[in-house]
């Protein structure tokens, strides 16, 4: 009797502590969120910038055709946005969108397809004149139709593995069709969407404010009142502003040593959200200069790398942690650790991989290499990870001189190949292959390639893995694009990946770290406690 | 005294063209131009030369340089800085902005330094090698030797650790918010202002010093004239001929000159605008702002020589 008593107060205890949570995370309307940007929009148009210092204070004032889900901590799975769903034909060129109805724009205009269309004939056939950042993303698409209100047909000239992912791109607002068959760069100057916040005011250098869009079609949202991006340049004034209660978040990242100190001043207070990062630095090695024409000098440079010590070591002061290879680890077309350390530079056993590197050099006549290694003024985290290359070097015996460049001269010495060896970067909207490879074609394919060298069997097996609907397929593929860039060729040499790290007020919820700061901007599940 | 102010005047347009022509021809040099800035940094990789081209003939960049120049400054004659490279916002829009910010701190600090430096000053130099100079030199020399915006740093860990308080993000206007405006720029202000002061408390305690060595100070000592009279009729007067030139160079130094300052407090004023302009290669706005800030320094020299004349009025120019 006694323990069946004790048993139903224990259940009942349990279901109340289980219930708490599950109540306390019900959303609360209203607040006004603040955030701090350390970077700010040159124009309003997202088809034509590429900051995140647009998507962190603009993306809440508009809807894409899709999104990522909000929820999704890999940050790749599709959700409905303007989209509410979509086919794709037996042949993987049609796919087929029906269009949301009951969409109203700010203006109290309702969104058709043909708004959808006109948006992404901006972007993907932009008329001459006009500037569209991500054209080539979408060289795949032959057509866009509109066959009816509600919904929007893109015909791909073949199928495509990653066409849907590319559709998840944050900056790919959807416009007004009548505003941009007035005026193409109207949207460069003006802010007006159908997205949860409505604009306020944007005072050039200070802030950006947004209200709550009483229309929005998502009913219940958005959560909060308003927001409020402030424009914070100095990465410790952004600190000092959270840990004032000046701001709740900042949406791209913070250092270890900000996240230590934010957490044990506010202890409870601040929530940590951590993650992965689909950015990473990596060196480009310019083939036409010798003697990096060799791959046997490439693949020494690889393998004095102690990448997995660095990963410890670094992770400590520095926004990197991962060991990782084309794709950021632990998302669906990532090379798993064990496979990994296969692969030259990345074996474990370090003495190992340096006595080769040191018979390779020997080799190739190259036991005294020096060379200067460009690297762009940006401090985190281009001078820790400069100064551990560099040290990695030395031990194998090469000297390396740095020559670290101001950042808006960095790229020009890249682009005429003026360097011998540099330090490149890439960084991805979503984590999907196509756009994480594109950057390793031959130089005739993508200009951004600053090893300036020709490979048309990585070209082969970018395309193939690109037109597999097939994820396994496409894996076999990666892994041998892979394979061949880090290893067999060194053509690049990637360092580690980039880790993001959101400490934030805890009064913040609805919010979920990805793997990329381009994604989650749009604010319309957030909410706060207070 | 007419003719020389007209003179300055018209002296003015000849050195402004000076600097126009040198900022134009150094931005150019410097590596990467406005579009590289916008579209080779963010680590795309779909950026192409084809939308670079687009942007670059957008922003004239793909005309010749004599033909950018002299569009240039045919604009700035007819007061036309023409738009931001960057923003493609009207560079008065851009600046219009910053400038009241920069302004208000400039005289902000100005005043916190001039209420700091003359009376300490004095008091150092009739004081002189007492306890009271010691006091007033360690004082100043301190302020010399901490940059500002370390100084603006430790008030903001102080306020953060002991009073768990950070001064307001955003800029409001005094008229909008008097309260609002000056828990903002207080401590900016009290920051510059006490490097400011450390400068023109050592100039001034100097020039006292050599002032009051001079035989007219000690007649009127010997007239028997109150020390206070002494001072505030005759001493002060001639010795503040160098703080004054001090204390203007600054003044104009301080209107685009507080980068570091400014990023500490977040302020939005010019000194920020100006290295971003730079950093973006911003080109129209750079040169708007070199313009404006050697303006700035012109007049204050001009100002500064008209202020001496009314001084030492031993000083006339012709």
């Amino acid at each position: 009797m006694m323990n069946k008593r004790l048993a139903s107060l224990l259940a009942i205890a349990a279901s109340a502590v289980l219930a708490f949570p599950l109540q306390a995370q019900t959303p609360r309307s209203g607040g006004e969120l603040i955030f701090p940007v350390p970077s700010e929009p040159p124009s309003y148009d997202g088809h034509r910038e590429e900051t995140f210092g647009l998507i962190h204070p603009l993306a809440p004032f508009y809807n894409t055709l899709l999104r990522v889900d909000p929820n999704d901590k890999g940050g790749t799975k599709p959700y409905p946005s303007i989209a509410e769903s979509w086919t794709a034909s037996s042949d993987g060129r049609t796919y087929t969108f029906k269009i949301r109805s009951g969409v109203k724009f700010h203006d109290g205009s309702t969104l058709t397809s043909r708004d959808v269309k006109a948006s992404y004939d901006k972007i993907i056939f932009p008329p001459e004149g006009v500037g569209s950042s991500r054209k080539g993303q979408y060289a795949v698409v032959e057509t866009i139709e509109a066959p009816d209100a509600n919904t929007v047909v893109f015909k791909l000239k073949n199928a495509s593995g990653s066409f849907v992912a590319s559709l998840l791109s944050p900056y790919n607002f959807i416009y007004k069709a009548d505003i941009l068959a007035k005026d193409m760069h109207w949207y460069e100057k003006n802010i007006m969407g159908t997205g949860p916040f409505t604009f306020v005011e944007h005072v050039k250098g200070s802030h950006v404010v947004g209200k709550k869009n009483p229309n929005y079609w998502d009913k219940g949202k958005p959560y909060l009142d308003g927001f409020r991006a402030i424009f914070i340049r100095s990465s410790s004034a952004q600190v000092a502003a959270v840990r004032g209660g000046r701001a709740h978040i900042q949406f791209r990242g913070f250092t270890p040593a900000d996240r230590d100190s934010l957490k044990a001043a506010l202890g409870d207070k601040i929530t940590v959200q951590e993650s992965p990062w689909d950015c990473i630095l990596m060196v480009a090695i310019n083939h036409e200069k010798k003697p990096f024409d060799d791959k046997r000098v490439r693949r020494a440079l690889s393998l004095a790398l102690d990448r997995y010590q660095a990963s410890e070591a670094l992770s400590k002061i520095a926004i990197v942690k991962s060991v990782a290879g084309v794709q950021v680890p632990g998302t669906p077309f990532a090379t798993p650790p064990d496979e990994l350390e296969k692969l030259a530079g990345y074996w474990r056993d370090i003495d190992k991989s340096r006595a080769e590197a040191r018979k390779l050099l020997k080799e190739a006549g190259a036991e005294n290499l020096s060379f200067t290694f460009k690297n762009r003024g940006t401090p985190m985290p281009y001078e820790p990870l400069a100064v551990w290359l560099i040290d990695q070097w030395r031990q194998i015996g090469v000297n390396v001189k740095q020559e670290v460049i101001e950042p808006a001269a960095y790229y020009t010495p890249l682009r005429s190949g003026d360097f011998q060896v540099a330090m490149d970067f890439q960084c991805g909207y979503i984590v999907e292959p196509d756009l994480d490879i594109y950057k390793f074609l031959s130089v005739d394919r993508n200009h951004a390639n600053y090893g300036r060298y020709t490979d048309r069997v990585l070209d082969d097996l970018y395309d193939k893995q690109s037109r597999s609907t097939n994820d396994e397929e496409r894996k076999k593929y990666i892994r041998a694009f892979e394979k061949r860039l880090l290893d067999e060729e060194a053509h690049y040499l990637l360092t580690l990946q980039w880790h993001r790290i959101i400490p934030h007020s805890s009064k913040v919820k609805g919010w979920t770290v990805t793997p990329s700061h381009y994604l989650n901007n749009t604010l319309d599940t957030v909410w706060l406690t207070e | 005294m007419l003719a020389y102010i007209i003179k300055r005047l018209l002296l003015m347009i000849p050195t402004l063209l000076g600097v126009a022509v040198l900022i134009f021809l150094l931005l150019r040099v410097v590596p990467g131009d406005v579009v590289e800035a916008r579209y080779m940094g963010q680590g795309s990789q779909f950026t192409s030369q084809d939308l670079m081209d687009i942007e670059r003939k957008k922003l004239g960049l793909d005309q010749p340089i004599w033909k950018q120049f002299t569009t240039w400054v045919w604009g700035i004659m007819r007061l036309d800085f023409g738009l931001s490279m960057w923003t493609g916002s009207p560079i008065t829009e851009e600046i219009k902005l910053r400038f009241a910010l920069s302004l208000q701190l400039a005289i902000m600090a100005t005043v916190v330094a001039t209420l700091l430096a003359i009376p300490l000053g004095i008091l150092a130099a009739i004081k002189q090698d007492t306890w009271i100079d010691y006091a007033v030199r360690i004082f100043s020399i301190a302020g010399l030797a901490m940059p500002s915006f370390w100084l603006g740093i430790l008030m903001i860990l102080v306020m953060l650790i002991f009073f768990k308080w950070l001064p307001p993000m955003v800029y409001t206007p005094f008229w909008v918010n008097p309260w609002d405006n000056l828990a903002q720029l207080i401590w900016p202000a009290l920051a510059v202002g006490y490097r400011y002061s450390a400068v023109a408390t050592r100039m001034m305690r100097s020039a006292m010093l050599e002032v009051l060595r001079e035989d007219y100070i000690r007649t009127a000592r010997a007239k028997g004239l109150w020390l206070k009279l002494i001072l505030s009729r005759h001493a002060m007067k001639n010795a503040m001929l160098p703080v004054i030139t001090v204390v203007g160079l600054e003044f104009a130094f301080l209107l685009g000159g507080l980068v570091v300052t400014e990023q500490v407090f977040n302020l939005n004023g010019l000194g920020l605008l100006f290295v971003e302009a730079i950093s973006h290669r911003d080109y129209t706005l750079t040169q708007a702002l070199v313009l404006i800030v050697a303006a700035v320094f012109i007049f204050v020299n001009f100002a500064t020589d008209i202020a001496y004349a009314w001084l030492d009025p031993r000083i006339r120019y012709r």
